[in-house]
């Protein structure tokens, strides 16, 4: 047994799951004040500077508000709901390489905390199983609202995770790897996949916001008809866990799209400038955090922007739009590797 | 029809072109103008910090005025409560003892004087209806409350202090031209 890569890793994993909680709790902040600018407005300016404390405020209510499970309602998967939508945010992290390796007493430590080999379709598997959460919080919370909000959201989500699929096998044609490291590797310098597969980094944005549910695509919560639909019935933490994991959803794809599409850690002219290694992947990680927000604050400037589709033409987006697209992608990409012979 | 704004646009169901149809271009002239607004400049006035400029004649909260040598100029005749639309004003008269002049003006005044601030539209007949000068709207903002009992202001909060310094300044609403109104017998609420 490997002490030194067990310990690392566990304080790795620590340090993973608390940047996640800290981002996504200032998203919440971030994503009223881009609201509010917007709008013209100011946003929350009042707790602490700049209103900075605001999404603790913001979490000390949820925790002071009265926790509410309806008499009807399913007691244990009620409970269920919003724990596994949580647990699945979070569990995406693990195989998305924050940084390349960093090398400490001739030993070297990689900034990833499982270089699976099929990291992609474990991203994959994660964000199915994300769809049970809100599923089963909105069957369980016995309220037809809620039940609609959980089956818009059913529905959509497998709609678009087909062209999502798609959109990575083309992807997977270009990289030979499913390996989320690997792929950042090969996109060394400034050879990004977006240079290769424009079409289906477009196709892979549309279905990712689908699949975290921000709007245009917020069919599922849809505050306006459906009264919040999937978590009409939560309060308190329960509720929080929910809002909470919608936001941990959106940093991970951030992170995800940037990694896929965007070289990762990868930094354009790093290797003119002639620094050390570690310094370089400091550097780097530092880099993809600011790609991941630029893409977070994408995210939000795309909701406040756009209003919400209804529901025909979401679902004549995913399968007559995106779908088609994607599968032109797949062939298009296979066509040109196969005559070129490029990998 | 004559158009009421050169923004009107003609709208028409014909079929969408390309780019409309492929609706990305229009996303992104979307985008740029959201973005254009991230930069503008703010239109909101942080309020306790800021205050926003009142108008000359802002009907706010009411003042009891004392003349010169600080004696309640009220005689609670009861006009105000009369001409109030809203029903906002209640008052109690008592009569002045001897050695109370240095408080009141004249031989009757208001023992019990109170607006019910939540009932009030600030639309000053009161003060229009006052013939000794005694209320005013001023430029002053009612405070907010968590209940409702505290928003009837009695003479406490209504009496402007007997520091000259402190008086409250109403020469904008007591123009000239205002006096010379009140003195307008034409007027019923004159005679």
């Amino acid at each position: 047994m490997d002490w030194t890569l067990l310990i690392y890793k566990t304080l790795f994993l620590f340090l993973i799951l608390l940047i996640t909680l800290l981002v996504a709790m200032y998203s919440t902040y971030g994503e009223r004040k881009v609201a509010a600018f917007m709008q013209d407005r100011r946003g929350p300016n009042r707790a602490g500077p700049f209103g900075l404390l605001q999404p603790l405020a913001d979490g000390l209510k949820m925790f002071m508000k009265e926790e509410i499970i309806p008499l009807t309602a399913n007691r244990y998967l009620f409970i269920l709901g919003p724990s596994i939508a949580m647990t699945t945010a979070l569990l995406t992290g693990v195989v998305i390489p924050w940084g390349a390796t960093i090398t400490i007493g001739g030993r070297e430590f990689p900034m990833q905390i499982a270089d699976l080999n099929i990291g992609i379709l474990y991203v994959f598997a994660m964000v199915s199983i994300g769809v049970y959460g809100i599923m089963i919080g909105g069957w369980a919370s016995n309220n037809k609202y809620a039940l609609y909000g959980a089956i818009r959201a059913a529905s959509q989500m497998i709609s678009y995770e087909l062209a999502m699929g798609m959109s990575i096998v083309a992807l997977v044609l270009t990289t030979g790897s499913l390996s989320l490291h690997e792929i950042v590797e090969q996109q060394h310098g400034m050879h990004w996949n977006i240079f290769y597969q424009p079409l289906g980094f477009l196709i892979f944005l549309i279905c990712a916001f689908a699949e975290t549910n921000r709007a245009p695509f917020d069919l599922p919560e849809c505050e306006t008809e459906l009264i919040g639909g999937y978590h009409t019935e939560y309060s308190s933490m329960k509720l929080g866990f929910y809002l909470f994991a919608e936001y941990i959803n959106m940093f991970i794809s951030s992170a995800v799209i940037a990694t896929l599409y965007f070289g990762g850690y990868n930094m354009p002219f790093i290797d003119d400038i002639g620094l050390s290694a570690n310094i370089v992947t400091i550097l780097g990680t530092i880099f993809f955090f600011l790609k991941i927000f630029g893409f977070i604050f994408l995210f939000m400037w795309i909701r406040w922007t756009l209003p919400r589709f209804r529901y025909d033409q979401l679902m004549n987006l995913g399968w007559k739009g995106l779908i088609p697209l994607s599968i032109f992608n797949i062939l298009a990409t296979g066509i040109y590797y196969y005559f070129t012979e490029l990998k | 029809m004559q158009a009421l704004t050169n923004r009107s646009k003609v709208v028409s169901d014909k079929k969408m072109t390309f780019i409309e149809w492929i609706y990305i271009p229009a996303i992104l002239k979307g985008m740029s103008i959201t973005l254009r607004h991230f930069f503008k400049k703010k239109a909101t006035i942080s309020y306790p910090e800021q205050k926003r400029e009142f108008s000359q004649v802002y009907r706010g909260q009411h003042v009891l005025k004392r003349d010169e040598e600080g004696r309640e100029r009220c005689t609670a005749c009861g006009l105000c409560a009369v001409a109030c639309p809203a029903e906002a004003i209640t008052m109690v008269a008592a009569e002045r003892k001897p050695g109370e002049e240095h408080l009141y003006r004249e031989e009757k005044y208001a023992s019990i004087y109170e607006i019910n601030m939540l009932r009030c539209i600030f639309c000053g007949d009161c003060e229009e209806a006052c013939p000794k000068e005694a209320i005013f709207l001023t430029d002053r903002i009612v405070a907010s409350e968590y209940k409702r009992a505290p928003f009837i202001y009695g003479k406490d909060i209504l009496v402007e202090p007997l520091d000259l310094n402190l008086r409250v300044d109403v020469s904008a609403r007591q123009t000239e031209n205002v006096l010379k109104f009140k003195q307008n017998k034409r007027f019923a609420h004159n005679k």
